[in-house]
């Protein structure tokens, strides 16, 4: 009840704070898509790259948030940009490359040989192979990636809140360092709901953008 | 038509070099179906997929319609090529009207221009356009998928076609409806074929031409009547099975061999004649009654003709089975095997009697091609005996 009142008193805050959140991520899940699944279709081309690729996404990934952050202080302090916004989109889009990498890099290899070879046969050029065939087949697998990235990274967000970045994570920090369970609690609780129904929302885009004729084999597997 | 030029294909494998096709020279003439078959390996298929560059030659060149591909683009070549694989292939995402108006629409056709176009290709497949083009292949059962591959690989009306073991995953019902409805279809359209087969009825049943490959090489080229009736050698024999000359009946129709000459009587000829003819003639069993319009009317048996004074009409047995000129062998074995007769009437267009067709005809048609080549004293193990 407490915590609902806390909650209550302070919705214009949770709103923005909401709001933040969500843009943070989204911007840079939004710029991790648009350099991943580049990456991850070229790297299609050369088994020994892709491998290295992967490798190094992986590595990144397991580098904990809270260090990440502090390699980056001195790095961007050059440009001015030490704490705040900008380290913590490029932490979320480092950390974004590995499932979008991944998934675009699996699903386009994954495509039946024996379309591949009919979109060859037929005539089609690479480039309209990959715009006709290989990406549509792959925009399923290539969202769940997506999808991986953006409930990952409003975890790896909340954490920002530690150099200044914003968010739902204030509300944990300041918890933290105020001893006030309240805000500790409504924070928490605030960053999970944020992940479900973001994750949801993602689910329902996916079936979306799936092509109609493939949503029936994707029901049936 | 399509012509090889010493076409060789070698494979590097950690093994060492592999050669797929060795120096394959062979044409098919416009407008006819070419099977290449063999047993797995043996480079039908690369050979193939080298005509279209799904697998790049080592060396030779391909010729269509006396012209040299071989400076073409590669998507110019494949787009004026029709192309059907085992496996279908059709785009999963796009609707079977995308899927069969895909290469006009990479040719640049206008928009009118290919929707007729598929309207046209449904027709041909006896597909209902309307309820078929909005729909997405895998709505479709596997047989229909195909005609759908068959038409895509047609709509842009490319003289020649590769088909790669095109109905080999389909149901043996539907794949011999569709085999029938693909060759009705090629009377009218004329495509120089190749086609990828490993089932040996279907090769005598679509081919035209017929080629044999065994470790890359090109054994035997030749028509399948040639090929059942004169195999080159041991390998070709055996991979034709046994029963070769039992799949030559399919090909030989009874026109080829039917004898001009058969004795009839007429109902009101007495049984004392026809005694006389059937000795005449030489018949076992009995003879032919033919009407007035020289119609099959009955048979007379020999030996009611000995021991029976009066007219033929009415001592008759009804006619058990007649044959016509376009028919094949095979049906021919099938009635006198099924009536015991050692010989039938043959009947034109019109219903008269035009001679007969008797199983030693048969017999030594069939043994002439193999005698001919492996001398008198060879058991015509497979062929018939009277």
């Amino acid at each position: 009840m407490e915590l609902f009142l806390y909650a209550l008193d302070n919705a214009g805050l949770l709103l923005t704070r909401t709001i933040e959140h969500i843009a943070l991520v989204g911007v840079a899940v939004g710029i991790a898509t648009l350099t991943g699944v580049p990456i991850g279709i070229a790297i299609t081309k050369n088994e020994r790259v892709a491998q290295g690729v992967l490798y190094m996404a992986s590595i990144i990934v397991t580098i904990p948030s809270i260090a990440l952050f502090g390699i980056m202080i001195p790095v961007l302090s050059l440009i001015g940009h030490g704490i705040g916004y900008v380290p913590a989109v490029i932490a979320v889009l480092l950390y974004s490359q590995l499932p979008i990498i991944r998934n675009t890099y699996t699903a386009i290899n994954n495509v039946n040989p024996a379309l591949r070879e009919a979109a060859r046969g037929i005539g089609m050029s690479p480039n309209q192979r990959l715009r006709l065939v290989e990406i549509p087949l792959a925009v399923p697998v290539i969202m769940a990636g997506v999808r991986t990235a953006v409930v990952l990274n409003i975890g790896v967000m909340a954490i920002a809140a530690y150099i200044g970045a914003g968010g739902l994570g204030t509300f944990i920090s300041r918890g933290i360092s105020q001893s006030d369970p309240r805000q500790l609690i409504v924070g928490a609780i605030a960053v999970s709901l944020l992940a479900i129904i973001v994750d949801y929302s993602l689910l329902y885009l996916q079936k979306r953008l799936t092509p109609r004729g493939m949503s029936r084999e994707a029901a049936a597997s | 038509m399509i012509r090889l030029d010493n076409l060789t294909k070698v494979f590097d494998t950690p093994k060492g070099a592999v050669v797929a096709a060795d120096h394959i020279n062979m044409e098919v003439p416009e407008g006819e179906i070419c099977i290449l078959i063999g047993p797995s390996g043996c480079g039908k298929t690369s050979t193939l997929k080298m005509i279209n560059r799904i697998i790049k030659p080592t060396a030779g060149k391909v010729f269509i319609n006396g012209d040299d591909t071989t400076g073409l683009d590669t998507q110019t070549l494949r787009r004026n090529i029709g192309y059907v694989i085992q496996q279908i292939g059709l785009f999963p995402n796009m609707t079977i009207e995308e899927n069969i108006t895909i290469v006009p629409k990479l040719l640049g056709w206008d928009k009118a221009k290919y929707k007729a176009r598929a309207r046209e290709m449904m027709a041909m497949i006896a597909l209902e356009p309307d309820a078929f083009l909005k729909r997405f292949p895998s709505e479709l059962s596997g047989g229909q998928q195909q005609r759908i591959g068959v038409a895509r690989a047609l709509a842009a009306d490319p003289p020649v076609m590769l088909m790669d073991e095109p109905f080999g995953a389909i149901d043996p019902i539907n794949r011999a409806v569709i085999q029938d409805e693909f060759l009705k279809m090629q009377q009218e359209l004329n495509k120089t074929i190749m086609f990828v087969s490993h089932d040996i009825d279907e090769a005598i049943k679509m081919g035209d031409r017929i080629a044999v490959f065994r470790e890359g090489k090109l054994v035997q080229y030749s028509t399948p009547d040639d090929l059942l009736g004169a195999p080159k050698n041991a390998f070709v024999e055996s991979f034709l099975g046994e029963d070769r000359a039992l799949k030559r009946l399919n090909l030989v129709k009874v026109r080829e061999i039917v004898t001009n000459e058969i004795g009839t009587v007429m109902p009101s000829d007495t049984l004392e004649t026809a005694m006389a003819k059937i000795d005449d003639y030489g018949y076992q069993n009995a003879i032919l009654m033919v009407n007035e319009r020289k119609q099959p009317a009955g048979i007379i048996d020999r030996s009611v003709a000995r021991t029976t004074k009066g007219y033929c009409r009415d001592h008759f047995q009804a006619v058990p089975a007649v044959i016509g000129l376009d028919d094949d062998l095979r049906k021919a074995a099938s009635l006198m095997f099924a009536h015991g007769q050692t010989w039938l009437p043959c009947v034109n267009e019109e219903g008269t009697v035009c001679g007969q067709i008797t199983q030693r005809a048969m017999t030594s048609h069939l043994g002439a091609r193999y005698r001919a080549r492996q001398g008198d004293d060879r058991k015509p193990s497979a062929a018939i005996k009277e």
